[in-house]
C-alpha cells in the first residue's frame, strides 16, 4: 500500500520560524545577534557617556610623550626622558625575555624530571614525585615571593666578600652570588665590528646559524654515503670543528675578553648583574612550569604502548636508535601540543613579576604608564592586545605543528 | 625397564628434598633494595645522589621546625627564648607568629566574635557537596545542597535573612513557570516564560519584597562587609563559587563552539580565544580599573562579585577547551545514535553526548580547578586580603618584622592540601567511572 502523502499544502507560517528546523537555527541566530548587538551599544553608550563625565577621550597619543620614570632592567637603552612608548617596548622585551629563559630551563627541568619519574630506581621516582607534587599544588605566586625571600634573606651583602677573611667568597672568581642579586662574567670585545652591540651579536649568530647549516648538510651526506656504500663516515671531527673554530676566530678577531665582577667600593663592578627579580620570577617559572612539563612527557611516554619498543628490539635495533627512531617520533605527537600550551602558560604567568617588582609589560605599560598619564582604558587594551597577538602566534604554530604531525589514516 | 636404573644411576633419591628459603639476596628487603635501588652503575649514583639531597634538605628543615617555639608575642621574644633554649645562632623557627596570627590568616579581618558564621557555613558546605562527590549518599541530601548556597551567604555576609529568601524565591518562580504553565502554553513559550519570568521577577520584585518582608518580620544577623572577608576564606569563597559557576558555562561555550551555527560559532569562538589569551591578573585589573566604565553611570558595585564574575569568565573559556577535547573525542557514531533515536538536541546532549565527554574530561576540569583555586592569590595585586596579603600585612607590624619561612610553610601547606585533596578525588572519580577492560 503506498503510503505516499503530499507535503502539507500551504504557505509559509511564522510557527515555521521556530518549529521548523530549517529556519530554527537561523531564528536563533538572528535573535542572538540582536541581544549581542544591543548588549554591545548597551557597553560603547556606558563607555562613552562615562568617559564624557570623567571629562576624558580615547586617546593614544600619550605613547610619544615622555615617561619620565627609569626601568632598572633593559635590554634596549633606555632613560627616563624616553617615551611611554618605547617603556612599553622594554617592558615587552623584558616579558619576552624571562619567557624564553624560562621556557629553556622549564623544559629541561621537565624533561629530566619526567623521565626519572618513570626511572626503575624507587627513591628517584619518589623524590621526582614530591617535587612535581609540591609544586603543582601551591599557587605559583608564593613560589615567586618565596624564592624571591630566599634570594635577598638567605644570601650575604657585598660587603661579607671583603676583607683579608672573607666570609663569603665568590664561585671561581667569577661569579657572586649576593643579597642585590648575581654578578657573572660578561664577554666583552677590544675591537667589535661595529659599535652597535645588537649589530655584532647579530654576526656572531649568523656565524653560528651557517656553521649549523653546514653541519647538517655533512650529516645528510653521510647519511647517503650510509645508504650507498653500507659505510657511515666518521664525521664527528667535521662537526666539532665546524662548531668551534669560523665562531672563535671571529672572536679571537674581535679581541674578546671576560669582564670579570670586582668588589669595588659597597658594591660589585664589572660583569653583568643579574637582579634578584629577574632570578626569581626565571626560577620560580622555571620549577612551577617544569613540574607540569614533567607530567606532560611522562604521559607522553607511557602513551607509547609496550609493544612498539619490543618491536623495534625484536628488529635488531639498539635501545638508543629505538629511542630515537621508534619511541620519541611518537611521543613527540603527544608531548608538543601541551608542551606549547604550557609555553603560553608561562608567558601569560610572567606578569606576576609585579609582586618582585621586574620591569615587564605589565609594570611599564600596564603600571607604571597608566598611573602617570591616567590612560588606564588604553593601557590595558594595548596591553592586553600585546598578550592576546602573542598567544594566537604561538596558537597558529602549534596548530600548523598539529597538523603536520597528525597520524595520517584512512 | 624397571630395574634398568639400578645398573645406570648410583644413587636415586627416594624422598622429597625439604623446601629451602631462597638465597637472602633474592629475597626480601635485601632484593627489593639490589632491585630498585642498585641494579646498574647509574640507579647506584643517582640513589646516592638522592640520599644525599634528602640528607641535605632534612638536615637543615627538620632541626629548624622541630626546635621552633610555639608561644611568643613577638620575634624579637622569639629569639630571645631560642638564645635561651639553644643558644644563639641556632636555626629554630618561630611558629608562634603562626600561633598568635592564626585567626587573621584564616578568617581576615572578620569581627572575631562571630568566627562561627564562617566555620557553620564551612561545615554546611561540606555537607553540601558531599552528596555530589560521592554516590553513595542518600538522595535526599541533594536538596540541602541547593539551598545551600543561599544559607552560606547569609551566614557569611549576614544582614536580613529575607534578601537571600527573595533570591532563591526567582528559582522558585522559574521552577512554577516549567511545572504549571508549559503544559497550558506549550514548549518554547514555556522555555521562554521560564528563563524570563525570574530575570523580570529579580529585576522587579525581589528588592522591594525582601524590604517589605524585614519590616513585617525583621530576622537578621549582623552584617559583615566584603572589606573584613579575608585570608583563607576569601580564597574559599572565590574559588568555590568560580568553580561552581563556571563548569556549566563553560560546558554552555563548549557547546557553542561546536555548535553549526556560524554566530553561536564565532560568538564563543572570539570569547574562549580573547579570555584565555590574555593573563589573568590583567582581567582582574579590568576588573578593578575599568568595569566601571562599562557600566551605567553610577553603578558601583562590590570588588569581590567583579573579581568572582572575572574568575569565573576565565576558568569557564578554560573548561569550555577542556570539554570541546572530550566532545571531539567521542566518536561520531555517538551522535548519530542518539539522533537515531530522534532525540532532540538538548536531550541527545543531555543523556548521551555530555556523559560521556564530561567523563573523558573530568582530569582536565579538576586541573582547571586546582588552577583556579590556586590563582584566587593573585587578588592580592589588586589589594584583597587573601592570605599571601595577610603575610606581607604581618610582616610589615613591628612585632614580627623578618618573619618568611613560617608564614610561607603555613600558607602553602593549606593550599597544598585543597588542591592535593582535588588532584586525589579527581583519580578516585577516574577509576570509578572506568567502564572498560576492568
Amino acid at each position: 500500500m503506498a503510503t505516499l502523502t503530499d507535503p502539507p499544502e500551504h504557505g509559509f507560517r511564522l510557527g515555521q520560524l521556530i518549529y521548523d528546523t530549517r529556519y530554527r537555527s537561523l531564528t536563533i541566530q538572528v535573535v542572538a545577534m540582536i541581544l549581542l548587538a544591543l548588549m554591545m551599544s548597551w557597553l560603547v553608550s556606558n563607555t562613552i557617556q562615562n568617559l564624557a563625565a570623567l571629562g576624558k577621550d580615547i586617546n593614544f597619543g600619550f605613547l610619544w610623550q615622555p615617561s619620565g620614570y627609569d626601568i632598572n632592567q633593559r635590554l634596549i637603552s633606555y632613560d627616563s626622558q624616553a617615551t611611554h612608548g618605547r617603556a612599553a617596548v622594554v617592558g615587552i622585551l623584558n616579558t619576552l625575555l624571562v619567557a624564553l629563559l624560562g621556557c629553556i630551563l622549564a623544559t629541561i627541568l621537565g624533561v629530566i624530571a619526567g623521565v626519572l619519574r618513570l626511572s626503575s630506581n624507587w627513591i628517584v621516582s619518589r623524590l621526582m614525585a614530591v617535587y612535581v607534587e609540591g609544586f603543582r599544588n601551591v599557587p605559583l605566586l608564593l613560589w615567586i615571593i618565596l624564592i624571591f625571600a630566599l634570594l635577598t634573606e638567605s644570601t650575604p651583602a657585598p660587603n661579607a666578600f671583603r676583607g683579608d677573611e672573607p666570609t663569603s667568597s665568590m664561585f671561581l672568581d667569577a661569579v657572586a652570588v649576593t643579597n642585590r642579586g648575581v654578578y657573572i662574567p660578561a664577554l666583552h670585545f677590544a675591537s667589535p665590528l661595529s659599535q652597535n652591540g645588537a649589530v655584532t651579536w647579530g654576526v656572531i649568530l649568523l656565524v653560528l646559524a651557517l656553521s649549523i647549516f653546514a653541519i647538517t648538510r655533512i650529516k645528510r651526506w653521510a647519511t647517503a654515503t650510509q645508504e650507498a656504500t653500507g659505510v657511515r663516515p666518521a664525521t664527528w671531527h667535521y662537526t666539532l670543528g665546524l662548531l668551534i673554530v669560523p665562531v672563535g676566530a671571529l672572536l679571537v678577531t674581535m679581541g674578546a675578553y671576560l669582564d670579570l665582577p670586582a668588589l669595588q667600593g659597597f658594591n660589585f663592578a664589572g660583569g653583568t648583574h643579574l637582579r634578584n627579580s629577574l632570578i626569581a620570577l626565571w626560577l620560580a617559572l622555571s620549577l612551577y612550569t617544569g613540574a607540569f612539563i614533567a607530567e606532560i612527557v611522562r604521559g607522553g611516554i607511557l602513551a607509547i604502548s609496550k609493544g612498539q619498543s619490543e618491536a623495534a628490539f625484536a628488529l635488531g635495533l639498539r635501545p638508543s636508535t629505538t629511542m630515537n627512531l621508534v619511541i620519541l617520533p611518537q611521543a613527540l605527537r603527544v608531548i608538543i601540543p601541551p608542551l606549547i600550551s604550557q609555553y603560553l602558560n608561562l608567558t601569560k604567568n610572567s606578569s606576576l613579576a609585579i609582586a618582585v617588582g621586574y620591569m615587564d609589560a605589565r609594570s611599564t605599560l600596564g603600571g607604571i604608564t597608566i598611573n602617570q598619564t591616567g590612560r588606564e582604558l588604553e593601557g590595558m587594551l594595548l596591553l592586553g592586545l600585546f598578550y592576546l597577538v602573542l598567544s594566537l602566534i604561538i596558537s597558529a604554530a602549534m596548530n600548523i605543528f598539529n597538523a603536520s604531525v597528525k597520524l595520517k589514516e584512512r | 625397564m624397571s630395574d634398568t636404573h639400578a645398573q645406570t644411576a648410583a644413587f636415586v633419591r627416594d624422598s622429597m628434598i625439604q623446601q629451602q628459603d631462597p638465597p637472602v639476596s633474592q629475597s626480601g628487603a635485601v632484593k627489593w633494595v639490589r632491585e630498585n635501588l642498585f641494579s646498574s652503575w647509574l640507579n647506584i649514583i643517582l640513589t646516592l645522589a638522592s640520599l644525599w639531597f634528602i640528607w641535605a634538605a632534612l638536615s637543615h628543615l627538620l632541626p629548624w621546625m622541630l626546635r621552633g617555639i610555639w608561644q611568643a608575642d613577638s620575634l624579637a621574644q622569639c629569639r630571645a627564648i631560642r638564645d635561651e633554649l639553644y643558644g644563639p645562632d641556632v636555626s629554630a623557627a618561630c611558629w608562634a607568629v603562626i600561633t598568635e596570627r592564626w585567626n587573621q590568616l584564616l578568617f581576615g579581618f572578620y569581627p572575631q566574635d562571630l568566627y562561627w558564621r564562617p566555620v557553620l557555613a564551612f561545615v554546611l558546605f561540606l555537607v553540601a557537596i558531599a552528596p555530589v562527590l560521592f554516590q553513595g549518599l542518600p538522595k535526599k541530601m541533594l536538596g540541602f545542597s541547593l539551598l545551600s548556597p543561599f544559607v552560606i551567604f547569609w551566614l557569611i555576609w549576614g544582614g536580613s535573612i529575607w534578601g537571600p529568601v527573595a533570591i532563591a524565591l526567582g528559582f522558585v518562580v522559574g521552577w512554577a513557570v516549567t511545572r504549571y504553565l508549559t503544559p497550558v502554553i506549550g514548549v518554547l513559550p514555556g522555555v521562554i516564560a521560564t528563563i524570563l519570568a525570574p530575570i523580570v521577577y529579580w529585576l522587579l520584585v525581589a528588592a522591594p519584597l525582601a524590604g517589605l518582608l524585614q519590616d513585617i518580620l525583621p530576622l537578621g544577623i549582623t552584617p559583615v562587609g566584603s572589606k573584613d572577608i579575608g585570608g583563607f576564606m576569601l580564597a574559599l569563597v572565590i574559588g568555590v563559587s568560580g568553580i561552581v559557576l563556571s563548569l556549566p558555562l563553560g560546558i554552555l561555550l563548549a557547546l557553542g563552539r561546536q555548535s553549526d551555527m556560524f554566530l553561536i560559532n564565532k560568538v564563543s569562538v572570539t570569547f574562549i580565544e580573547t579570555i584565555r589569551g590574555v593573563p589573568l591578573i590583567v582581567w582582574l585589573f579590568t576588573a578593578s580599573l575599568l568595569l566601571n566604565y562599562f557600566l551605567p553611570p553610577g553603578t558601583n558595585f562590590d570588588l569581590m562579585l567583579r573579581v568572582i564574575i572575572m574568575v569565573t569568565l576565565f576558568a569557564s573559556a578554560y573548561i569550555a577547551e577542556v570539554v570541546r577535547g572530550g566532545l571531539a573525542a567521542l566518536p561520531k557514531g555517538q551522535y548519530e545514535a542518539a539522533g537515531a533515536l530522534g532525540l532532540d538536541y538538548w536531550n541527545s546532549m543531555r543523556l548521551i553526548i555530555l556523559p560521556q565527554a564530561l567523563k573523558i574530561s573530568i582530569p582536565g576540569i579538576v586541573n582547571t580547578f586546582i588552577g583556579l583555586f590556586k590563582d584566587t592569590t593573585l587578588v592580592m595585586i589588586i589589594g584583597m586580603m587573601d592570605p599571601l596579603f595577610l603575610a606581607n600585612a604581618i610582616r610589615a607590624t613591628t612585632d614580627w618584622n623578618g618573619v618568611y619561612w613560617e608564614l610561607f610553610v603555613f600558607i602553602g601547606l593549606c593550599f597544598f592540601v585543597f588542591c592535593f585533596s582535588m588532584g586525589r578525588y579527581s583519580l578516585f572519580l577516574e577509576k570509578k567511572l572506568r567502564r572498560e577492560h576492568r
